[in-house]
């Protein structure tokens, strides 16, 4: 056994989120262990995506969202009220369901969120700019098209795009909205990839509906349904032997 | 059969249906073509007479029977052209405002109210322009800006309230209220997804607006841009009543000028020489002209617009 390798990241206690008056999430208690991927499975409208977004507090971009209980990142609750969101999103980064380039070049696409954090130099922001590409494995594919619009590139090349921008600015936690949901079973294969090598630098969560994908990527697996997690555990044990019933009707495809 | 003739009258039904609303749309279009014919077959007498000197001679000599559309062109264009900037920066401040900054129990009372805007008639914007707006800019604005700026050519003059500034200061009001409308319902369409990915990288509110849904916007923006520019080509009775009507063409701002729109409206009955009328029909097709190269140029741009949104969507 390694403890040390299984560090919490972040530690969810007690977290309830309201739209309104409407409960999204009762009740989450949650370990999100450091370099691993977490997947959130669970049928549509349970909550996994609202968990998601209250990881980088995105809710607040919207009037009457409310939480309650605690999110600790490294230590620190950042459901406080006090929290700085620009510096909390910069530590914790986002792909979402479908590609969202900037209408705007692939390198200033990556230099966006570089220059957020005040990167100015042109060499520094070069550099930068291909080792996020690197990283995203797309360099080889893209680094003669660099100055082309963003939305010149095929759909997986612009996800992947995304997580270059994501991984730029040095996130700590990734957050990833069903990547692949948009993508072709060839780009999906790519980013599967990825996330196996993203997860030596980072801390990954993903949603996902695609089961075969949560058992590929993830090391641990939290299954949700009606706002509440039923089952969380490693993903070998929750896919070969669950302890709830409803995962397994889930997993195998009974219901969802 | 019962049935095969239910069918055969339902079929006709369609075919009359296609017919008369094929008919009307096709009306407007010969109604174009014919105001066209009308326009041109009118100023014959004119464009004969004084050929293409009409566009670039700027003497308007009722007496001498001599007439050149130069003055009204450049008035017409440039109190288009100061409205355009004055409006434009305003209009992305209220669309920026009401899709991202303001409460939502706030959007729809100020929205409606700038659309309302809108709907005031234009003798209303130019009354209110001669009688409130003139006097305040005539004492309280172009005195100072003939002191402050007055080493500009623009800025020289006596401070009359009436001339090509306060007829784009008016134009500018009245164009606000379309272009804004347009901008913000454009603004709406920026997929919220693109948005979050900014804030989701840390960006500011301002960074976002500024960096990503702007230049999402862009193409969206100038087809706006260039609707509320066709409005401010074509007004007529509040320029009229505050642009002083005068057939000079002067550096200063503040100096009377005079637009296509306005020529005719004051100078129509007073015409009663076929040359003077055919003069002033000419003017009437150039604005024709420039109002529907602009107009082409709105749809142009908003039909780009559209088809880069879906590639995002």
């Amino acid at each position: 056994m390694n403890n040390n390798h299984e560090k919490n990241k972040i530690i969810i206690s007690g977290l309830s989120f309201f739209y309104g008056a409407k409960q999204a999430l009762r009740n989450i208690n949650l370990d999100i262990k450091e370099n691993e991927v977490t997947a959130l499975i669970g049928p549509s409208g349970c909550g996994k995506t609202t968990f998601l977004r209250c990881l980088n507090r995105m809710h607040d971009l919207y009037p009457e969202s409310r939480y309650e209980g605690e999110i600790v990142l490294d230590g620190k609750n950042i459901l406080e009220k006090d929290i700085d969101l620009i510096k909390l999103r910069s530590k914790v980064g986002m792909v979402f369901q479908k590609p969202t380039p900037f209408p705007m070049s692939v390198f200033d696409n990556i230099a966006f969120g570089l220059k957020l954090n005040g990167i100015k130099n042109r060499a520094e922001l070069s550099a930068r700019v291909e080792k996020a590409l690197r990283d995203s494995a797309l360099w080889d594919e893209i680094k003669d098209r660099l100055n082309e619009s963003a939305l010149s590139l095929s759909g997986g090349q612009q996800q992947r795009l995304c997580i270059a921008r994501a991984v730029a600015v040095e996130p700590e936690v990734i957050l990833m909205d069903e990547p692949c949901s948009a993508l072709d079973p060839m780009a999906t294969a790519k980013i599967e990839d990825l996330m196996t090598d993203l997860k030596k630098s980072y801390t990954v969560v993903i949603v996902t509906h695609n089961m075969q994908q949560a058992a590929r990527v993830s090391e641990y697996t939290d299954f949700f349904m009606m706002g509440e997690t039923l089952e969380f555990d490693r993903t070998q044990k929750i896919f070969t032997a669950p302890s709830n019933k409803m995962t397994e009707n889930y997993i195998t495809g009974r219901f969802g | 059969m019962e049935f095969s003739g239910r069918h055969k009258s339902a079929r006709f039904d369609d075919a009359l249906f296609k017919g008369v609303t094929f008919f009307f749309a096709l009306l407007v279009v010969l109604l174009m073509v014919f105001i066209f014919i009308i326009l041109l077959k009118e100023s014959m007498p004119a464009i004969r007479q004084f050929g293409l000197g009409f566009l670039y001679t700027n003497e308007w000599d009722p007496v001498q029977q001599r007439f050149g559309a130069l003055s009204a062109v450049y008035g017409t264009v440039v109190s288009s052209i100061i409205a355009i900037v004055i409006a434009v920066p305003v209009s992305l401040g209220i669309a920026v405002f009401l899709t991202e900054m303001a409460p939502k129990r706030l959007r729809v009372p100020v929205g409606t109210a700038i659309e309302l805007l809108a709907s005031i008639p234009s003798i209303i914007y130019g009354m209110w322009g001669l009688f409130v707006f003139a006097p305040f800019l005539a004492e309280h604005v172009e005195p100072l800006l003939i002191r402050y700026l007055g080493f500009l050519p623009l800025f020289r003059g006596t401070p009359l309230g009436i001339g090509m500034l306060p007829a784009g200061f008016i134009l500018a009001i009245m164009i606000i209220p379309f272009i804004s409308s347009v901008t913000r319902d454009i603004f709406l369409m920026v997929p919220p997804m693109l948005k979050e990915s900014g804030y989701g990288m840390g960006a500011t509110k301002w960074e976002v607006i500024k960096n990503i849904v702007i230049p999402f916007a862009r193409s969206g923006i100038l087809g706006a841009v260039i609707l509320g520019l066709g409005r401010a080509l074509g007004e007529t009775m509040a320029v009229t009543f505050v642009i002083g009507n005068s057939h000079s063409i002067s550096a200063s701002l503040i100096d009377p000028a005079t637009t296509i729109s306005a020529t005719l409206a004051n100078e129509f009955t007073e015409a009663v020489e076929d040359i003077y009328l055919s003069g002033l029909v000419e003017l009437g097709l150039l604005l024709f002209f420039i109002t529907f190269v602009a107009l082409a140029l709105a749809k142009l741009m908003i039909s780009r617009f559209s088809y880069k949104g879906e590639r995002i969507g």
